[in-house]
């Protein structure tokens, strides 16, 4: 187990998995689309579970500029 | 049939304290006879120190307030020799289900732990509380006890001369002077004397309304928690359905922040929001409507010399989560021991700052679990409603969501892991009965652990050898000692030793553990006994 944010390439086949991602937005609204993000964003965390982690992944992604 | 509500129970008589010619001192002149300041009361007089409690009212709380009581106030009313007519008049209630929508998103028991005496919750009227916390008052006072309320008698003014307090107490016939050794303010969130000593009340006002009514109805509702986020029938918004005695039935109804409070409360406007959420042919009769603003806030300190706030005049929560008064009990049971201690020359004045450590590490868990609740409920902007929807979403398909529903956090007493009474662990024991700790029930003989601890300090002995007697600094300490023989559901084994053979425990008069050791170690608890009074050791 890493115990820390994996912020290295870690998804196979990048190209496949975008792909996914924008297909299963496919067709929603952009309310059904916000709400699918929550949705995803929610299973994400809770596999991660790793309260450490999370809160590095909360600060990476605030904007940098 | 005149309801407990409407009936005096402590009516104004005049008491010669109003006609002496210099003021009368007295011991502890409690301000308010709300729930807070009656079981102060009891507390301070059934340890014999004279309590004086004043209101300017005369009857029991006036429309709908609090319904839930969580097992630690019941546990501290079993002290208080109130806990029996809670238990038996309460509704006990362990399920609960949480509607999103149209639907029913899932439902939970809160699967209380076995081997207790007292439920996880009761709902009851605060009406019935009072009442049966004035009956005890009245019983002590018959007992000789030194106690009395008096009713019709405002405090309009108050000053803190530094070795007593100066109180100017208005009646219906006049007003009159009395001194107090000490003060105990339980006079509300709108708190008088606060607002006399020019104190500061801060937090947060959530901008929302809810619309609270107590409706008397013959319906097949169950005995559970029935809370729904947007639900048809208040679109938007969410709503409460809770059961009480007597066939009342508590609703809270969300209403937003741009309403006209009066308009919402007539029958006209009620009546047809109550058809809608429970059925057009459903009877019901309104016992109480009224409209609430919440708010989280609470005084910097609640000990200000000899002026001691506790209850909602200290601290106010929403009342998600059931913290207020379950919350100002755990106020005065902490702050009664101290203080008689105090009176008795016992312990130093100081032991009374660890009052304002330990209850305000408590009202600020309280106030923390009441907020992130109120912001669930009520989310105020277009992220934080996606993701509460979210989570509601999900939480009908996927278990790990139902953690994250939070339709109020239920009042748990809280551990003082900070407190400067406690010592350092010797025991390697169960981490929910280490020092600070509040200790959990367990069967005993044909009873229950907890009938026996409390109102003194008590060495907890278990499989261990103790000394018959343990007197420190003038204070006897009672002594407690158990074996495994008396363990049969091994319910104290699990709770208080774990892994250990053995263990001697140090218990403060409110039940919460200030010490704990292996064995019985003479230095380690004279210097535990002397640290818990606020001695440094
Ligand atoms: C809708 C609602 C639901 C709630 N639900 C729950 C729940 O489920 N569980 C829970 O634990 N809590 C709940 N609460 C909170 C609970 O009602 C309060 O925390 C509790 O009443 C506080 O008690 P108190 O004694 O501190 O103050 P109060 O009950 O407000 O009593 C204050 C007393 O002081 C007296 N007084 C005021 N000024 C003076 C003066 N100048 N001189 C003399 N006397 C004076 C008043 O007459 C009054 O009797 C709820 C509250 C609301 C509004």
């Amino acid at each position: 187990m890493s115990e820390h944010l994996n912020l290295k390439p870690n998804i196979a086949n990048a190209d496949d998995f975008y792909a996914d991602l924008l297909a299963a937005h496919k067709g929603l609204s952009k309310d059904e689309s916000d709400a699918y993000n929550a949705r995803l964003l929610l299973i994400l965390a809770n596999h991660i579970g790793d309260r450490k982690v999370l809160r590095e992944a909360l600060e990476a992604a605030k904007s940098k500029t | 049939m005149t309801k407990i509500f409407e009936t005096p129970l402590y009516p104004y008589t005049r008491h010669a304290d109003q006609a002496a010619k210099t003021p009368v001192r007295r011991k502890v002149v409690v301000i308010g006879a709300g729930p807070i300041g009656l079981a102060a009361a009891i507390d301070l007089a059934q340890q014999g120190i004279e309590a004086i409690i004043v209101d300017e009212n005369d009857k029991v709380s006036f429309g709908s307030r609090a319904i839930c009581f969580a097992k630690r106030p019941l546990e501290i009313l079993d002290r208080l020799g109130c806990g029996d007519p809670m238990v038996d008049k309460g509704v006990v209630w362990n399920l609960g289900k949480v509607f999103f929508d149209e639907r029913k998103v899932y439902e939970f028991n809160l699967l209380p732990e076995g081997g207790h005496k007292r439920p996880a919750f009761i709902n009851l009227q605060q009406y019935y509380f009072e009442q049966y916390l004035v009956n005890r008052a009245r019983e002590l006072e018959r007992e000789g006890a030194p106690i009395e309320i008096r009713g019709g008698n405002k405090v309009i003014e108050l000053k803190d001369q530094g070795d007593h307090v100066d109180l100017t107490i208005d009646t219906p016939e006049g007003a009159y002077q009395l001194e107090a050794d000490w003060v105990i303010a339980c006079d509300g969130a709108a708190s008088p004397t606060r607002q006399m000593m020019g104190l500061d009340f801060v937090g947060r006002v959530f901008e929302d309304n809810f619309l609270i009514a107590d409706v008397i109805m013959d319906a097949p509702f169950p005995t559970e928690r029935w809370f729904w986020f947007d639900p048809p029938f208040n679109k938007g918004q969410s709503a409460l359905l809770h059961k009480q005695p007597d066939g009342v039935w508590r609703i809270d109804l969300q209403l937003g922040w741009d309403i006209d409070k009066e308009e919402e409360k007539k029958p006209e406007k009620v009546i047809p929001r109550l058809k809608a959420m429970l059925g057009e042919d459903v009877q019901f009769e309104l016992e109480w409507v009224s409209i609430y603003t919440f708010q989280c806030r609470r005084m910097e300190k609640f000990r200000h010399g000899r002026v001691l706030f506790a209850g909602d005049s200290a601290h106010q929560v929403s009342p998600f989560g059931a913290r207020g008064a379950n919350s100002g009990l755990q106020d005065t049971d902490n702050l009664c021991w101290k203080l008689k201690l105090v009176m008795d020359g016992k312990a130093p004045e100081s032991l009374l700052d660890s009052y304002d450590d330990e209850r305000i590490y408590g009202a600020d868990e309280n106030i923390l679990n009441s907020s992130r609740s109120t912001d669930f409920i009520t989310p105020k902007s277009d992220m934080s409603h996606l993701l509460r929807d979210a989570v509601l979403d999900l939480s009908e398909h996927y278990e790990f969501a139902r953690p994250l529903v939070n339709s109020g956090r239920l009042s748990v007493p809280c551990t003082y892991d900070q407190s400067p009474l406690n010592s350092l662990d010797k025991l390697d024991g169960p981490a929910r009965t280490r020092p600070g700790s509040p200790c959990p029930d367990a069967p005993l003989g044909d009873g229950y652990l907890l009938d026996q601890l409390g109102d003194q300090f008590t060495l907890l002995i278990i499989n261990a050898d103790a000394p018959e007697e343990l007197e420190v600094d003038g204070i006897k300490i009672k002594r407690l000692a158990l074996s495994s023989a008396d363990d049969s559901t091994n319910a104290i084994k699990e709770r208080y030793l774990g892994k250990a053979t053995q263990a001697v425990y140090l218990i403060r008069p409110d039940q919460h553990v200030a010490a704990r050791h292996k064995t019985f170690d003479q230095d380690y608890f004279t210097t535990a006994l002397r640290r818990a009074i606020g001695k440094s050791a």
